[in-house]
């Protein structure tokens, strides 16, 4: 069954603050195999000129990630989790990310899209800081196959 | 004392450079790390029956470890990763990632395909597992001017 079109244009707030945490930046960072001295060394990252930990460029995920299974998980959108795959990924600074920083997340439903028999989900989510100043903005492009309505 | 971060000036750097390659190799201990500090679970990132039976080749990366893996090639050449203020993928195919000693390993060539005059380069990138892409439009935007 298709998307519900309903959707494109809601905002979903989630409010739980999150904080971003040292440990977890260099977790990651470690994770992904990079030893950049930015993200594991306070001193580094200072002496670069920073307060803190640099988060990874696609770090923001694990954040946007969990207010997008809250956007998704409405039942009344009408997207079935397991036909879902990750079509595409955007973050756009507009400041770094640092260990330290509670932020929270808006969703945006900016599109439902029809590609032959697939659909594709776009949501736009902003990361910012408690008092509001936007960090990162994040476009998430989530396929759901074979669920495009059918003519005829 | 930490060592200083060096940054490639602006006027260094020319439109047609190529950065790379670099070969990321991927075990399934790198995607169970994954897991853990991303938070995504999703079995067929860890389950071999499961993600055989849902009709995938194998275990396959998450594709936000593929992008956090191209991703580097950006940060290890500008050393400040708050450098890089943009960056976009498409998923294009999936990485399985055998359960044997080696894995497999994803390939990065980043190519200089802009310079523009607020200071910032652009950078297309190139990845590609066992000769195939994985990712499509694959950009990165650095600063290296203030």
């Amino acid at each position: 069954m298709a998307i519900n079109r309903d959707f494109i244009g809601r905002t979903y707030e989630f409010e739980t603050p999150y904080q971003v945490g040292r440990e977890k930046v260099r977790e990651f960072a470690t994770a992904i195999g990079d030893q950049n001295p930015l993200y594991h060394d306070v001193d580094a990252a200072k002496a670069a000129g920073h307060r803190d930990l640099i988060a990874p460029p696609t770090f923001p995920f694990v954040i946007t990630y969990r207010a997008m299974i809250g956007a998704m998980g409405d039942p009344e959108l009408n997207l079935n989790y397991a036909m879902v795959v990750h079509g595409e990924q955007q973050f756009t600074y507009s400041r770094p990310l640092y260990a330290g920083d509670e932020v929270i997340v808006d969703s945006v439903v900016a599109d439902i899209a029809v590609i032959g028999r697939n659909e594709l989900l776009t949501m736009e989510q902003h990361v910012k800081t408690l008092d509001g100043e936007l960090i990162v903005t994040t476009k998430n492009v989530t396929v759901s196959r074979g669920t495009a309505p059918q003519e005829g | 004392m930490a060592a200083a971060v060096s940054v490639p000036s602006f006027d260094s750097v020319n439109v047609g450079d190529k950065i790379g390659p670099t070969t990321f190799p991927i075990q399934r201990i790198n995607l169970i790390m994954y897991c853990g500090a991303s938070g995504d679970f999703n079995v067929i990132h860890w389950n071999e029956r499961i993600a055989t039976a849902v009709g995938l080749p194998n275990v396959i990366a998450h594709g936000m470890f593929t992008m956090a893996q191209a991703a580097r090639v950006l940060t290890d050449f500008v050393g400040d990763p708050s450098r890089v203020i943009d960056y976009g993928v498409r998923f294009t195919k999936p990485v399985p990632v055998p359960d044997d000693d080696t894995g497999t390993a994803v390939e990065v060539t980043g190519t200089v395909s802009e310079k523009r005059d607020d200071g910032t380069i652009v950078v297309d990138l190139n990845a590609t597992a066992n000769g195939v892409d994985v990712l499509g439009k694959a950009r990165g935007i650095i600063r290296l001017r203030d």
